[in-house]
């Protein structure tokens, strides 16, 4: 089955300005993934790998060239598409969690329903939830979890929508390595059921978790090569 | 994200914070609770007044000297001396036919002395007919009449409490007292009165006009002339009358150049009303002024809020929400805060303006406890619209950061 391209970069480029000072950090990328893929990006620090998935997630606009996301271009759409893009299409795990404190396990899943409306949203969460393992968590705080169940409960987070694509950024940063390689495991479980997976990490190991590495540096792409053999998350992260 | 979603959110987000949400109604809650209080002192204050004034009667006339608006204070209220009224004004005044009594006033403060006792006491000379205009009964003894007050006659009539200041248990008829070194036989004592329109009746000191105006105060003008119509309905006309007879006999053609104000009691109510009212709104409007500082105060906070919970607003704008979603929070979250604290408030303004309703009925004024339901829901929406107006600013800004900046924020 000939899959279809779900995101295609198109001369890309990002520039900041600082007082005047212009720095690039990326200089005119061009690569296409498809739906279905399992994307590592990887790249020293500086290298522009997190600017670039900020990019690819709507979170920040390209300075040049074209953004085509489902064949539409991005770089036009205004605060509220790109508000709707974020919450429908694309799901979201961050490094540091980022979970509403004070707020139940419940309440962290359901958050992007709060946002479009939709109905039965604690069914929803629930079934997220059940999807990471942590059905006996719902109504604990964020704050009383450990690190890997706050990124379990923010991948739930990133799928109570069923996106499209699910950005990880550094997901297993801040964990053991015994947690790291459950949220592996869970991403690449969601990966065999079809979700595109884009996750940008710094370890080799992790990133050939994934089917298909993109090195950076210096803002511009080095290698760009599947991963020839997988490392198997089942049996730990660490070689 | 609905309206209700957002006030829920902001029960929880203020819930959090118990103490700084606590510190932030302050404001509020004291402005609220100051504008309540006001209004409800000055409408009790207002009712206390209305209450002394009508007290006296609605069915008299009172000329005081010296030009006035139709409905402002005329000069001699402020303490200014004129002296364009003449006893002969009243005698005028006697013959108009709806008129059925006529009295005239002269006033001043000074020592009084009996023995060794001495008090200090307000001396009101008036001519006779102050026993009809007035209404008063004595408890013993006599009012002086015409023959007393034309021979300029040593003699007095103690108010009720004047009488006892001076002579305690002892029955003060045929004694004499001194004020101004004069000697002034004691021939009666009138009936317990109580306070008419802030005065305490019963403190006074009566004397014969002319023995006041001759004998102590060396002047031969009048401070005012009151005179009792027959009934309400005559007094306009009767108002008129005196009007004209006094332009009349001072060779006054344009109304524009009066020397005295003539008016009817209710219509003093209405110009004291006028007065009330400003006094009170002009209050009302410095304690509104508390509810100002209040949403500075607010909108401080909240641009600390922002700040500390810039992950936050990053987070919601990276799982979906539009810049319109966070203003809304933000702005329903001030509001919440200023309705919590304007509810608050009104509760507080409510119980103490009830408590001092309670103290001044205690203390036998004829006080009103008015709380109006406009003044209660003015409370509450200028205490939302303070939030909404103090808020909008910080909304605004943590609307318009960019997530990534935001999410990056430690």
């Amino acid at each position: 089955m000939p899959r279809e391209t779900l995101i295609k970069l198109q001369d890309i480029c990002r520039d900041f300005e600082n007082d005047g000072v212009v720095t690039k950090v990326l200089h005119h990328l061009n690569f296409e993934i498809k739906n279905g893929e399992f994307v590592a990006i990887m790249g020293p620090s500086g290298s522009g790998k997190s600017t670039l998935m900020h990019i690819l997630s709507f979170l920040d606009r390209v300075s040049c060239g074209q953004y085509y996301f489902n064949s539409e271009d991005t770089s036009e759409f205004n605060d509220d598409k790109l508000a709707a893009l974020r919450n429908k299409k694309i799901g979201f795990v961050f490094q540091s969690f980022n979970l509403l404190p004070r707020t139940t396990v419940l309440n962290n899943v359901i958050l992007p329903l709060e946002y479009n409306g939709a109905k039965d949203k604690k069914t929803a969460a629930e079934a997220a939830l059940k999807a990471v393992g942590l059905e006996h968590r719902l109504n604990y705080f964020s704050n009383q979890l450990s690190g890997g169940e706050k990124q379990r409960v923010a991948i739930a987070r990133a799928l109570v929508n069923n996106p499209d694509v699910i950005f990880a950024d550094e997901p297993t940063g801040n964990l053991d390595s015994k947690s790291g390689a459950q949220v592996m495991e869970i991403l690449v479980k969601l990966n065999e059921e079809g979700k595109t997976i884009i996750l940008v990490t710094h370890e080799q190991y992790t990133a050939n978790a994934a089917k298909r590495i993109i090195k950076l540096k210096d803002g511009e792409i080095v290698s760009d090569e599947m991963v020839a053999e997988r490392t198997d998350v089942k049996n730990g992260l660490v070689k | 994200m609905t309206v209700f979603s957002s006030f829920k959110l902001s029960l929880t987000t203020l819930g959090a914070n118990k103490k700084r949400s606590f510190l932030t109604i302050f404001g509020i809650v004291i402005g609220v609770a100051a504008v309540i209080i006001i209004m409800s002192v000055g409408a009790g204050a207002q009712s206390l007044i209305f209450n002394q004034i009508s007290s006296q009667g609605s069915n008299l006339i009172g000329i005081l000297p010296g030009y006035s608006d139709e409905n402002g204070p005329p000069a001699s209220a402020m303490g200014v001396v004129v002296t364009s009224l003449k006893e002969s004004d009243a005698e005028a005044l006697a013959k108009i036919k709806e008129i059925t009594a006529v009295a005239s006033y002269v006033r001043g403060v000074d020592t009084a002395k009996w023995q060794n006792q001495s008090i200090d006491a307000t001396f009101v000379g008036v001519t006779p007919g102050y026993v009809d205009v007035e209404e008063i009964a004595l408890s013993s003894g006599n009012f002086f009449n015409e023959a007393d007050n034309s021979s300029l006659a040593r003699i007095t009539v103690l108010g009720f409490e004047a009488a006892k200041d001076l002579f305690g248990e002892q029955n003060p008829l045929g004694e004499d007292i001194k004020i101004k070194g004069i000697s002034l036989k004691v021939i009666g004592v009138v009936e317990k009165r109580g306070v008419v329109a802030f005065q305490n009746q019963d403190e006074l000191i009566f004397l014969p006009l002319l023995t006041a105006q001759k004998l102590l105060l060396g002047i031969n003008y009048i401070s005012m002339i009151r005179a009792k119509v027959i009934n309400d309905a005559e007094v306009p006309f009767a108002l008129d009358q005196a009007k004209q007879m006094l332009r009349e006999r001072h060779d006054i053609t344009n109304p524009d150049e009066d020397d005295f104000s003539a008016r009817a009691s209710a219509q003093a109510l209405d110009a004291l009303k006028q007065i009330t009212n400003a006094l009170k709104f002009f209050l009302a409007g410095i304690a509104a002024i508390s509810l100002i500082v209040g949403g500075i105060g607010i909108m401080n906070i909240m641009l600390v809020a922002v700040n500390e919970r810039m992950k936050e607003i990053g987070l919601r704008k990276a799982v979906g929400a539009t810049e319109k979603n966070i203003q809304q929070q933000f702005l329903v979250e001030a509001a919440v805060v200023t309705l919590t604290g304007g509810v608050i408030g009104i509760i507080i303004g409510v119980l103490f303006s009830g408590l001092i309703a309670i103290v001044a009925n205690y203390l036998e004024y004829q006080w009103d406890f008015v709380v109006t339901v406009p003044s209660i829901l003015l409370g509450v929406s200028i205490s939302c619209l303070i939030g909404v107006i103090f808020g909008w600013y910080p909304a605004k800004r943590a609307a318009s950061l960019e997530p990534v900046e935001a999410l990056r924020h430690e």
